[in-house]
């Protein structure tokens, strides 16, 4: 599946697209089939989103959604070194979701 | 140290009034990215894996206790709680929201601080040794001549928009602590024969893609000509540095591809030309700067004497302190370097108290290293147990300088977006491996140095061991290398041989050392005796 991420203008954080807007969870994340460029230029264009791009994914069945290169899965938790800091820090096999 | 006058003062909160304005019309939408982009990069604001991260300049690494804990207010009220102090003598910051970025720059110009050419193609943060002034291996402090570098080169219209980023680091030890050679232009304060100071230059060094160590190409700069000759050297390199390709706009491509003695008679054509043009600042401005750089009001009354029974505060002091040119004191490193900890990172609470004992026994001064450690440069020999006392017990207190566990490692791909694997999680599984078959202590002077990509930010390249991260088809895989060294006998590191898994790269090392313990000379540290016996025997270990 294609799967679009970016940043939030204001705050920097990573975001995912669900379909009408933008997630910071990565299991929100829908499959955009060949519509990636239309809705990246779309939402670039109303600042809903920056540094936006589009990549592949795979469904998770633990997860929902796993980005299939590394940094994506990195951008999607938060720093493996500082799992008081990712969007599951209570979770402590969250880690081994990334590798 | 230095303090700003009205023109310094007036820049900075002149910039940070233009970058508020900057960042308005961006979140109006009155700029795009594409407009904006450049103009948070002169602001040190890059974008990363999880937000934006602020690069704060700290200029040839020094600070005052005041700056010191603004550093540590600025991870409490607008990040996460934490700095990254950098191998440029920097900090970083991880977690910042644009919308604050103009607040923290105001912040920061408060105590005479800046994030300005943190970034971009132009001459960045000048660094120098983190000794300068206290070290007794010193001709005279560099500092003042690092301030004069940034003063000339702080918005210099002519090099602000460079081939590529440019570093200049200055030293005047015996020593260099600084991989001053492994800079776009290193300088050398040195004596001539007839006992007049000035500069040694050598231009062309840099790590990155391709590693350089710069050739010297003058012996002899008078220190009354240090600015022109600088001049020259980057006109040139303007001139006819490589624009046309990312990967060969440094100087070393430049000073490699015409040769050093071509390189150096341009150079040389151009300041016989700059001579005549005046621009040298004047030297009542090099005093003015001087002054600032005048040695604190020592104790000479001060006792030499350390009651050294307590054993942990013994190792400390022999792994973490070093000579001072002052009889009863000491410079006092403290290591950011916890076993299993992220090295370079430390808390706000922890930066809280660095600038406290800065300012309670080190005459409100900090410096920040290119190994990513804070330095205390003039301690009384009389408060270092107490000091000792207090750094153990907020967590500062790790005894490991220049250690298997003092490990240099960029932010790597748990951070930054250019990175091909990531470089902590390695670190602190080889610093938590040797703290537990206590090795570390015999192995004495290993210095392990560890990047997430080609980059080279974590200077893998200079490491005795380096390692470098790679993707292997979508996998994290890691390069060792064996054999580089900063400083007066700078070389690179040779790669083994294929890459290892996170888990193997730690074996890997520990394989290494082990080669070294058993084939080691008296006296020889683990670079010595690679230097002596080679790659082969270390080869057939380590991939045995
Ligand atoms: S070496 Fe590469 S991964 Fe490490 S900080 Fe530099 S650019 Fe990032």
């Amino acid at each position: 599946m294609k799967i679009l991420t970016g940043n939030d203008l204001k705050s920097g954080a990573v975001v995912w697209w669900t379909g009408q807007d933008w997630s910071i969870h990565v299991e929100d994340a829908v499959d955009v089939g060949d519509q990636a460029d239309t809705i990246l230029a779309q939402e670039e264009a109303a600042r809903r989103v920056n540094a936006s791009y589009a990549i592949d994914a795979e469904p998770d069945g633990e997860r929902g959604v796993r980005p299939a290169h590394i940094k994506d899965r990195i951008r999607a938790l938060g720093p493996t070194v500082r799992p008081d800091l990712t969007l599951k820090p209570a979770d402590p096999n969250a880690g081994n979701w990334v590798i | 140290m230095y303090r700003y006058d009205q023109y310094d003062q007036a820049m900075v909160d002149t910039r940070v009034a233009e970058f508020r304005d900057q960042t308005r019309r961006r979140l109006e939408g009155k700029l795009t990215e594409d407009q904006f982009k450049p103009l948070r990069l002169q602001n040190g604001l890059y974008l990363q894996l999880h937000a934006y991260m602020l690069r704060v300049a700290v200029p040839y690494g020094t600070l005052n206790a005041a700056q010191m804990h603004v550093l540590a207010n600025i991870a409490d009220k607008y990040d996460r709680g934490y700095g990254h102090f950098t191998t440029r003598q920097n900090i970083q910051y991880n977690w910042i929201k644009l919308e604050d970025a103009p607040d923290i720059l105001a912040d920061l110009a408060a105590v005479e601080m800046h994030a300005i050419q943190t970034s971009g193609n132009c001459i960045r943060n000048i660094s120098s040794d983190q000794f300068a002034g206290a070290a007794a291996d010193e001709l005279i402090d560099p500092r003042p001549y690092a301030e004069l570098l940034r003063q000339w080169s702080s918005f210099h219209p002519e090099f602000l928009t460079l081939p590529r980023k440019f570093k200049i680091c200055v030293i005047a030890s015996e020593t260099d602590r600084a991989a001053m050679k492994l800079h776009d232009i290193g300088i050398r304060i040195v004596k001539n024969a007839a006992g007049e100071i000035g500069a040694a230059f050598y231009v062309g060094g840099g790590m990155g893609r391709t590693p350089m160590i710069a050739p010297l190409i003058r012996d002899f700069v008078p220190l009354d000509q240090l600015i022109t000759y600088s001049e020259a050297c980057l006109r040139v390199y303007n001139r006819y540095g490589r624009r046309d390709n990312k990967y060969k706009a440094r100087i070393k491509i430049l000073v490699h591809e015409l040769g050093k003695e071509e390189y150096t008679r341009q150079v040389e054509e151009e300041f016989a030309h700059l001579l005549t043009q005046g621009i040298e600042p004047p030297i009542a401005e090099l005093e003015r700067i001087m002054a600032h750089f005048a040695d604190p009001a020592f104790d000479t009354a001060a006792s030499d004497d350390l009651d050294l029974s307590n054993r942990d505060f013994a190792l400390w002091v022999a792994r973490n302190t070093v000579a001072h040119k002052q009889p009863g004191y000491v410079i006092a490193n403290i290591s950011l370097k916890p076993v299993g900890g992220i090295p370079g990172d430390a808390s706000a609470a922890q930066i809280h108290l660095m600038a406290d004992l800065a300012k309670e026994y080190s005459f409100d001064e900090l410096r920040v290293t290119h190994a990513q450690n804070i330095v205390l440069p003039h301690v009384r020999k009389a408060d270092l147990f107490t000091l000792w006392q207090k750094l153990e017990a907020a967590g500062l207190g790790a005894a490991n300088l220049d250690t298997v566990e003092d490990i240099i490692a960029c932010p790597g791909l748990d951070y930054c977006s250019l990175a091909n694997a990531r470089s902590i999680p390695v670190a602190q599984k080889i610093s938590q491996r040797f703290a537990a078959n206590g090795k570390t202590g015999e192995l004495g002077e290993l210095k392990l140095k560890i990047s997430g990509c080609i980059n080279a930010c974590g200077h893998h390249h200079a490491g005795h061991i380096g390692i470098l991260g790679v993707d292997k088809k979508g996998l994290e895989n890691y390069q060792l290398l064996l054999g580089g060294c900063e400083g007066d006998d700078t070389s690179l590191g040779k790669i083994t041989g294929p890459g290892f898994t996170e888990d193997g790269i730690v074996d890997a090392v520990e394989k290494a050392t082990d080669v070294y313990l058993a084939e080691r000379e008296e006296g020889e540290r683990f670079l010595d005796t690679y230097r002596r016996i080679g790659m082969e025997k270390f080869k057939e270990a380590i991939y045995a």
